[in-house]
């Protein structure tokens, strides 16, 4: 096969920032949309405001973090059972 | 016949696959589930097949609105299964499928304990052969101790079974009181099925040794079984909701640190799992659909999970987040569907896992349960992080990892376009699937209030992982094995056996010389008394065998007179 070496729209630097600043934007307006509707809930803590927001960052932040912490406790090595 | 069960036309139907070849075989094996399934379809609602033997009446076929939608579900990944399968020429594998499938679709036909004891066990046997299949001594290892838990399942349900049976005299597959031995000991057995904590490391150690389809095909029965399992005998049971809710919580921490992206899956599966146990122990009309819907929509975006990713193993001969990434260059089909896949279990929007799961977390803030609810909303927000961005980003994006290779073969790309396109038109129109449920239903997942919360959880979520990657706070994939539960009986349990093997082997040589030093000297006297110059080996006269008679009679003759 004869293939040219294509360069893809994410290989560039500039496309992966505008995505991550779409990102931002996205996120801001819905925390916004908070403002313009009235929620339904179970639980008074639902009609803080952006709780979901707030909770899915901070939830996603503390799992990844300690996680990272449960590395120290149990990651070996590859060979560790001796069956690789 | 009119009451044929589905379960017999694939578990029979198998065999003759073996036989077959080339295309026709291929359409044989295509057809088998299609031809089930059409069967399934014709049997009126509330069916019965039953049959008496050795004094028990066996309900081999009891039809109900759960068992069917089950039924149904186990059909449409049987062929998925087998449709991912066609490019490998492997026809024990693909027999071994179709029997596998037709044992979890016995098991949710089963009418009685008995029957489901049976097929259950089947459903085992014929399992660890995908396993196998792969054909590396740690395909072998796992299989083997895939097998072993598998067993000890089935001896639990035995037990449970007779235990069960002979004090309350019936052998009815129906509600069960966990309370009573028999009712405990068959709760332990759907546990482990199920992969409670602590008995979950079978899953999460053999599927990922699992061949390319076998790891599809494992992913869809087994499990979900258990659930099935659970929801007919320990519906309401309060203690599940608090096993769940470990459930959906502890493995997404091992996910975010594993590297084997189908172990990433595994993990992922028993998170889903919880959901599932969750709304099985609230118990509820409404939680019970939860866990039926869900059980039904995580198969297929499950499956299709599964699948991208064995593509990506059959194409690259590599599953380590830390080998891959770049891949959409290679293969953007794959890559799209697995997108799908992940925004189904994700619970996007218009996918499917948003109109199932929310059932159960609904049916939960409904009884008033609030910790379960925000434990329950962490594990959402957890399985997109893992699940719905880790897996597609580190196989397909991240860093470039240079590997080209062909996109996958036509016949997988097929089997994951029709997964990819159930899981979406589940999440379009939910009420097609409602409408299988076992209870009738009012619930409405599309409110303005669902959709922008989900949404501000989801992409909330996709800016934590952004921020964290950015901050290059993100865990690197490292290869490295992370010790779980299966710790207790791979290492010290290995010591324990080892140490009991050197034991017996001592001991048995230590014994071998006792033995020797024994015979030996029991040889000597017998030489001694019965050799050739033994006093016993010489020939007596007749006369002194008269005089001990003589003698024996006169004693008898004394004890004669004396009473």
């Amino acid at each position: 096969m004869n293939r040219k070496k294509h360069r893809y729209w994410l290989d560039s630097a500039d496309n992966v920032r505008k995505l991550v600043y779409g990102l931002y934007t996205l996120c801001a307006a819905l925390m916004l949309l908070d403002f313009f509707y009235h929620k339904h809930i179970y639980f008074p803590f639902e009609n803080w405001f952006g709780f979901f927001a707030w909770f899915g960052f901070i939830a996603c932040v503390a799992l990844v973090l300690l996680a990272k912490q449960m590395r120290k406790l149990v990651k070996r090595d590859e060979d560790y059972y001796g069956d690789v | 016949m009119s009451s044929l069960n589905p379960a017999l036309i694939l578990v029979l139907g198998a065999l003759p696959a073996l036989m077959l070849k080339g295309h026709l075989r291929a359409v044989y094996i295509l057809l088998l589930p299609v031809l089930s399934f059409l069967q399934l379809y014709t049997l009126p609602a509330g069916s019965r097949a039953e049959f008496e033997i050795l004094g028990m009446l066996l309900t081999t076929l009891h039809l109900d609105k759960l068992s069917f939608m089950f039924a149904v579900i186990f059909h449409i990944a049987a062929f998925l299964s087998i449709l991912y399968s066609l490019h490998a020429r492997d026809r024990l594998q693909q027999m071994i499928t179709l029997i596998y499938a037709g044992c979890a679709i016995g098991v949710v036909l089963a009418g009685d304990l008995v029957t489901l004891f049976i097929y259950w066990e089947a459903a085992a046997l014929s399992s660890v052969f995908l396993i196998w299949a792969r054909r590396t001594p740690a395909s072998y290892a796992a299989g083997m101790r895939y097998l072993i838990v598998q067993v000890i399942s089935g001896l639990l349900l035995l037990a449970g079974i007779i235990l069960h049976a002979r004090t309350s005299g019936s052998i009815e597959f129906a509600q069960l009181d966990p309370g009573t031995p028999g009712g405990a000991l068959i709760f332990l057995a759907f546990g482990i099925k199920c992969a409670f904590p602590l008995l979950h490391n079978w899953l999460v150690d053999a599927y990922p040794q699992a061949t390319v389809t076998g790891a599809v095909v494992l992913s869809a029965f087994t499990t979900k079984m258990a659930i099935y399992a659970l929801a007919t005998a320990f519906a309401g049971t309060e203690i599940l909701i608090w096993i769940g809710l470990l459930m959906t919580a502890f493995p997404i921490f091992y996910a975010v640190i594993e590297n084997d992206l189908r172990r990433v899956l595994t993990y992922s599966m028993i998170n889903q799992l919880g959901f599932m146990v969750v709304g099985v122990g609230i118990g509820t009309e409404l939680a019970l659909n939860g866990t039926a819907a869900h059980a039904f929509a995580d198969i297929l975006f499950k499956a299709l999970l599964f699948m991208s990713m064995g593509a990506v193993l059959l194409r690259t001969g590599r599953i380590n987040g830390s080998d891959l990434g770049g891949l959409y260059k290679s293969m953007p089909v794959t890559a799209g569907f697995c997108v799908i896949g992940a925004a189904s279990i994700s619970a996007f929007p218009l996918f499917s896992a948003f109109v199932t799961k929310s059932m159960i977390m609904e049916a939960a803030a409904l009884e008033g349960y609030t910790l379960v609810w925000l434990v329950l909303l962490f594990a959402s927000a957890g399985v997109f992080h893992h699940a719905g961005i880790k897996i597609p980003y580190f196989a397909f994006f991240a860093h470039d990892s240079g590997i080209r290779c062909k996109e996958a073969p036509a016949s997988m790309l097929f089997a994951m376009a029709v997964a990819a396109v159930l899981s979406m038109c589940i999440g379009i129109f939910p009420h097609t699937l409602y409408a299988l449920l076992p209870y009738e239903t009012g619930y409405q997942p599309y409110t303005m209030t669902h959709v922008i919360t989900q949404l501000q959880l989801l992409f909330f979520s996709a800016l934590a992982f952004t921020w964290l990657v950015r901050q290059g706070l993100y865990p690197p994939e490292l290869r490295s094995v992370n010790l779980d539960a299966d710790w207790f009986y791979r290492k010290p349990g290995r010591w324990l056996a080892e140490y009991a093997m050197r034991s017996i082997v001592a001991g048995e040589q230590k014994m071998g010389v006792w033995i020797k030093r024994l015979s030996f000297s029991a040889g000597t006297r017998l030489h001694r008394h019965h050799g050739p110059q033994g006093l016993l080996a010489k020939t007596w006269p007749t006369g002194s065998m008269v005089l001990w008679v003589a003698f024996l009679l006169g004693v008898y003759l004394i004890f004669y007179y004396v009473y």
